[in-house]
Order: C-alpha cells, then structure tokens, then sequence
C-alpha cells in the first residue's frame, strides 16, 4: 500500500513539504484548518485564537490531564483564501526554535477528493533536521519514561 | 570505555555523506575512496573512522586491502528516522479524515 503523507526533506535544503491525498471534498478539507471547534479536535488542542484572514493571529495551546500547558504553538496569516491557500507562520512557545514559515495549498483532485501540500521554511538547514528529528527523540524518551516507569513499578 | 558517536551527528557532515553515496554501490579501499575528494588523505581517514564508530560502515580485509562497505542495517536505522514525523502528520490527517467524514454525514 502506498502510504498517504508522504515526507519530502531534501538533504542540505532548510525546507521540507509534507503532501497528503484525502478522501474529502476540497470544501470539507479547508473547513477542517478554518473551523476553530474542529481544528480543536483533530490538533487534540485548545484554540485559544484562530482569525482567518490577513494579518490576524492564531495560537493553540494543548493541556495535560492536569491543566498544564505542555505544548503551545502561535502565529499569523499572511494570506488565507478559502480552499486553496493558507500563508502563515508558526511558533512553539517556550521552546528555543526559530519561527518558521508554513505554506499550505488545498487542491480538488475531483468532486470528492482532495490534496494538501504543506511547504515549510525553516531558519536553517539545520533547524530543519532538528525538526525532523523531534518527533523520533521523543519517541525515545517516551520509551526510556516508559522503561523508567516499569522499573520503579517492580521496584516498589 | 568508548564514546559512541550519535549517527546522526555523522551524517550531518557532507564528506560523511558523500562517502556513504560512494559506497552505496560498491565495496572500496581507502585510498580509492580518498581519490575521490580533494581533502588531504588523513581527513579521509578520519571520516571513515568515525563512520566505522557510528557502524554505518563496515571494514573487511581482503588479501593486504582493507575494503569499506556500507552497513545496510544501520542505514536502515538513519532512512527511518523520519518515519516518526511522518507519523505524526499521518496520524493526524487520518484524524482530520475521519472526522470530517463524520461531518459530512451528519449534515
């Protein structure tokens, strides 16, 4: 089987594009980033601000069980054009990245499917590759707590 | 005891890299892989050190040659270490897919 998000991630380049083909209307995919109470759901985030046009500002902010911002994320529009293009950039909060530029383009294939192309500019080549890399070294150290965890369990 | 080296900190060098591409399709010496660059002999030599550290590379002696070649399991490890980024979007856009689906039928 093909896989659906696909991760393309040029070496020595400080960009990547991640595309993906979704059983969707084009309509039904833009309003999945343009309606806040569904954003909400499939980030598995609190949306905290979310304008859609120009010049105005988005932030989400996610929780754990209690009540404590573990992750958040911001930034604003450049140019937001129902079912074809969303420009903005993107922040993590308390985190020591440079901000990064994100281009989105929402493409009909045909009545009922459609594609998003997700271009992202980072500061640096290597920026990016520490990007890239996060979501494995988290993987990682959700292993090694998880060990962790385990071997305290039996401990006590 | 020995440090052992990050892969991905040898991968980041471009040299580095640039002998892993090399070696993809054949096994060579170092003197044939050091042909290759325009670095000094001992640079060589010290990339391939450290990649043979990391085990991307492997050594086999062959008559009085040393041969290099590519260790396909430990490359293995660095091609994967986008997978779970990519993951991470695929997981989420399969989340995205199914609620809007839901969506779709409900109206």
């Amino acid at each position: 089987m093909e896989l659906k998000t696909k991760i393309h991630a040029e070496d020595g380049k400080q960009e990547l594009t991640i595309t993906r083909e979704f059983e969707l209307p084009v309509e039904l995919l833009f309003k999945a980033y343009e309606d806040a109470d569904i954003v909400a759901q499939w980030m598995s985030t609190t949306v905290v601000k979310l304008e859609n046009k120009k010049y105005g500002s988005w932030q989400f902010d996610t929780s754990d069980d209690k009540g404590n911002i573990v992750f958040s994320a911001s930034g604003v529009y450049h140019e937001f054009v129902p079912n074809k293009k969303i420009t903005r950039t993107f922040e993590m909060g308390n985190a020591p990245f440079d901000v990064q530029l994100e281009f989105l383009e929402f493409e009909a294939l045909d009545e009922d499917r459609s594609k998003l192309t997700m271009q992202i500019v980072y500061r640096s080549g290597a920026l990016r590759d520490q990007m890239l890399k996060l979501p494995f070294k988290q993987g990682l150290n959700m292993a090694h707590n998880r060990l962790e965890a385990l071997v305290k369990k039996l401990n006590s | 005891m020995i440090i052992r080296r990050d892969v991905f900190q040898a991968i980041a060098d471009p040299t580095r890299r640039a002998i892993l591409m090399l070696l993809a399709s054949q096994a060579m010496t170092a003197g044939s892989i050091a042909a290759n660059f325009n670095t000094a002999r001992p640079t060589v030599s010290k990339h391939l050190a450290i990649l043979t550290e990391c085990e991307l590379l492997d050594q086999q002696q062959n008559g009085r040659e040393i041969y290099y070649h590519l260790n396909p399991n430990k490359m293995k490890e660095i091609a994967d270490f986008i997978e779970p980024f990519r993951k991470l979007w695929d997981d989420r856009f399969n989340k995205l897919e199914d609620i809007m689906k839901a969506y779709k039928q409900k109206k």
